[in-house]
């Protein structure tokens, strides 16, 4: 009799241990991403450029501060940042695309279609590179420094607001090699 | 001024609320009528000021009153006035207040559809509705409260409506899909008041059957508006994303379903008692766990609102206190639920409850693919989130096996059933099969093995549905027609509601594997064959919007050389917030929909143009239309009807006796 009383209460429980866990989450911020590689060096790779063909290994995107931004065919968000993608580029800034779990021809005609914002792109088709990194999904923007550590992480559609209000401080540091103490 | 009555006029709801919650219930302990019968009436006060208070809200923001910060960061002056008040409920503290308008006009119904039922039932689940209201709406007044104003510093025009959000969909779907939402509140608050009281019999699940359907009508109509609003507004051609408040709306439905289902068994037959209302809280439960989910920000979503700890804190806060202590009280009540009748293990019982546990299993599989990212992140694993194919791999398979058992659930006797009864039904599933492979290689050319699997199940089920009215028609003496209108309208409904629920999923198999969609680049002259169509871009043109600018493409679509159809896609700037916006231009069909969306412009005069072709896409919200067809048509079936009117007199006895 006692233990069929306690079957009752297990609902109460399993409830009572859900709700524990959403307290638990409380506060903290889905979105703020703590990428296991902040403050460390970019992952080793040895991957080909998506359109040359040609080898890319992590000495090949070394050297200068430069932008790796994630994105893929399959991705809607992704077509919603290109623009800015787009924008930044002509304005000199070097971005380094990161062409994540894609189809190499779909990923080709998306950039025919909008353009190539990109100075090289890593086609990481098996997506291993993304998961050394620590991607999340698709699109996700990375500040890499010169001596190719990541300093910076944003996930999610990026455009010219955040550009201005969060990177350009920080990639301005970059460029006159002080200490990046803008960028979190 | 208005704002400030409207202010007052929560408070009101909010102080009666409390009343609500309190003195029928005393009234009950103590037997004093009087107080019993507060609850009918303090639960149309509640409503009517929360009614005010709404309309308060409203005229806030067709009066463009910016001192009030919600209407500030919601409303523009440009904004057409139908889209002023659908921004009432385009953020959270409005959304809120029309969560609580709705509980209230729940509270209203009960109050005024339950004159057969006994006072001390009405008064427990008016009180218990009662307490709801006091919780949110003690929420929305220490947390998010919309009549807050901002002085002296108040803007001179808003911050305008979000554009995704200033569509006919918007305007219908929120309203639609809280009375869902939170009708389910009545039939949690039917299970409470019965565990309290310690009643719990047939009479008890036929009183909280209708409003359990109603609830789930409203519910299901709510889900396939936002899936259609999806598709036509967002510009991505999809239809669900398992995006964790679509998951939050549908978790609560599947739940319904189950408790409809078992609802019924419970009023037959007596049985599942304790299983209903179980079924009752976890409804409730997940509303308002979507509720959480939405506010507090716990995950990220493209519908979630401001994220503030606070607020979730105060939700959880709700969430423990109002299911902890109803789980409490099932845990201490339940074991004295007894059944009043066995079954065999064939039976209508038995295949109902295998029905449930797989609605169940469903629900707990949403329910932790939702969840997942919260567990890993509390394990430390990291930050990830399951996404379409987590849910679509597991949700076939369930659909599969639901669909089997309801076929055979919906024909099978209650308490005992011959098995032998189903041999014919082979005869029935060869022709099914032949239809559901001959079929889709009819329509498409090519049919993979999921889809011939589907197919052919789907019309099993609609044959055997079609056999059984017959069967049932048949053995009246007058002829066919006197026996079709000698069957009930609750076994009607069901059948409606069945063959609902097969369109629907016919529609999702046939539009997830047969649809085209292609990425092209289009200027004056181009053409592109998609499917069987050939769209041909004609030009474009700017035009000017109430407070937006937009470019318009022509899009000629033809089908063997014949004109289809003449689609204007729209890339659209809304002026205020700087932000463009893609409205789709679609040409919809019962058997397909063709759809163009603009991207952006590229050089040469040419635009990134995205064309689909979506065969059978319309049959999802078709089948949902039915399914809550198929509800109502249930509902007013006569037993719920003769019941009103025979316990008229019961009523008026009561108040004599006094």
């Amino acid at each position: 009799m006692k233990m069929r009383a306690l079957l009752w209460a297990i609902p109460l429980v399993l409830f009572l241990g859900l709700a524990a866990l959403l307290m638990s989450r409380l506060g903290t911020d889905p979105t703020a991403l703590p990428s296991a590689r902040l403050g460390k060096p970019f992952p080793e790779f040895q991957l080909a450029d998506l359109l040359t063909n040609q080898p890319l290994t992590l000495a090949s995107i070394k050297g200068k501060p430069a932008v790796v931004n994630v994105w893929a065919s399959w991705c809607p968000s992704c077509k919603e940042e290109h623009p800015a993608l787009m924008k930044l580029a002509q304005q000199g800034l070097p971005i380094i695309g990161l062409n994540y779990k894609d189809v190499p021809d779909d990923a080709k005609a998306y950039l025919m279609q909008r353009g190539n914002p990109f100075q090289v792109i890593i086609a990481d088709v098996d997506g291993n590179l993304g998961l050394d990194l620590g991607v999340y999904g698709a699109p996700e923007t990375y500040l890499i420094d010169a001596k190719g550590d990541v300093v910076y992480r944003y996930v999610g559609v990026f455009d010219e607001k955040i550009w201005q209000s969060q990177l350009a401080p920080c990639y301005q540091q970059l460029l006159t090699g002080g200490e990046a103490t803008l960028c979190q | 001024m208005i704002a400030e009555l409207g202010h007052f006029a929560l408070v009101l709801a909010l102080v009666i609320a409390l009343l609500q919650a309190t003195l029928p219930l005393y009234g009950v302990y103590a037997n004093i009528p009087a107080l019993q019968r507060f609850a009918r009436s303090s639960a149309l006060m509640q409503a009517f000021c929360l009614i005010l208070s709404f309309a308060g809200l409203i005229v806030a923001f067709l009066q463009n009153d910016f001192t009030l910060d919600y209407v500030s960061r919601q409303s523009n002056t440009l904004l057409p006035y139908y889209y002023k008040i659908s921004a009432v409920w385009g953020g959270h503290e409005g959304s809120l207040l029309l969560w609580v308008l709705v509980l209230s006009l729940w509270g209203a119904a009960v109050s005024l559809f339950s004159h057969s039922l006994p006072r001390e039932m009405v008064a427990r689940v008016l009180a218990i509705i009662g307490m709801v209201g006091v919780a949110l709406m003690s929420f929305i007044l220490m947390t998010s409260n919309p009549f807050n104003r901002i002085l002296p510093d108040f803007p001179l025009d808003g911050a305008d409506l979000n554009p995704l959000l200033q569509d006919i969909g918007l305007i219908v779907h929120p309203p639609i899909l809280y009375m869902g939402y939170v009708g389910f509140t009545v039939p949690f608050a039917f299970a409470m008041a019965a565990l309290l009281g310690g009643r719990l019999d047939s009479a008890w699940a036929r009183w909280s059957r209708p409003w359990a359907v109603a609830a789930w009508c409203f519910l299901t109509v709510g889900i396939a508006l936002g899936s259609w609003w999806a598709y036509y507004e967002l510009g991505w051609g999809g239809w669900w994303f398992w995006d964790p408040v679509e998951n939050a709306s549908f978790m609560p439905w599947l739940a319904g379903t189950a408790l409809i289902h078992s609802l019924a068994v419970s009023e037959k037959r007596g049985v599942f008692k304790a299983w209903t209302v179980m079924l009752a809280i976890i409804a409730f439960a997940l509303s308002l766990l979507g509720t959480f989910l939405v506010r507090s920000g716990v995950l990220t979503s493209v519908h979630a609102f401001a994220s503030d700890p606070a607020r979730g804190m105060f939700v959880l806060g709700i969430l423990t206190v109002v299911i902890g202590g109803s789980l409490l009280l099932f845990a201490l009540r339940a074991s004295h639920l007894n059944s009043e009748s066995r079954y065999a293990l064939v039976s209508r019982e038995s295949f109902l409850l295998v029905n449930n546990l797989l609605l169940v299993t469903a629900t707990t599989v949403v329910l932790l693919g939702t969840l997942y990212p919260l567990i890993a992140d509390a394990l430390t694993l990291g930050k990830v989130s399951v996404g379409a194919p987590y849910f679509n791999a597991l949700f076939m398979p369930l659909a599969f096996i639901l669909l089997v058992f309801m076929g055979l659930g919906s024909l099978s006797n209650w308490k005992r059933h011959d098995i032998r009864s189903f041999i014919p039904l082979w005869k029935v599933l060869a022709v099914a099969v032949f239809l559901g492979v001959a079929l889709p290689l009819f329509f498409f050319g090519t049919a993979p093995i999921k889809v011939m699997m589907s197919a052919s199940l789907c019309v099993w089920v609609l044959l055997s549905i079609v056999r059984d009215v017959w069967l049932k028609a048949r053995t009246a003496k007058q002829g066919i027609l006197a026996g079709l209108g000698r069957l009930s309208r609750s076994y009607y409904g069901m059948q409606l509601a069945h063959i609902g629920i097969l369109v629907t999923i016919l529609g999702v198999t046939f539009t997830s594997n047969y649809s085209i969609e292609r990425d092209v680049r289009m200027g004056v002259g181009d053409s592109v064959n998609v499917g069987p169509y050939h769209f041909e871009w004609q030009g474009i043109r700017d035009i000017q919007g109430a407070n937006y600018r937009a470019t318009q493409a022509e899009v000629k679509v033809s089908k063997d050389g014949e004109l289809v159809s003449l689609l204007h896609p729209e890339k659209r700037i809304y002026v205020v917030q700087n932000r463009s916006m893609t409205e789709a231009a679609i040409d919809s069909g019962l058997f397909r929909d063709v759809y163009v969306a603009m991207g952006e412009p590229l050089d040469n005069n040419q635009w990134a143009v995205r064309v689909y072709y979506k065969p059978f896409v319309r049959w999802l919200w078709l089948g949902a239309l039915m399914m809550a067809a198929g509800g109502i048509l249930a509902m007013s079936d006569r037993r719920y009807r003769i019941a009103a009117r025979q316990a008229t007199p019961v009523v008026s006895q009561g108040a004599t006796a006094k």
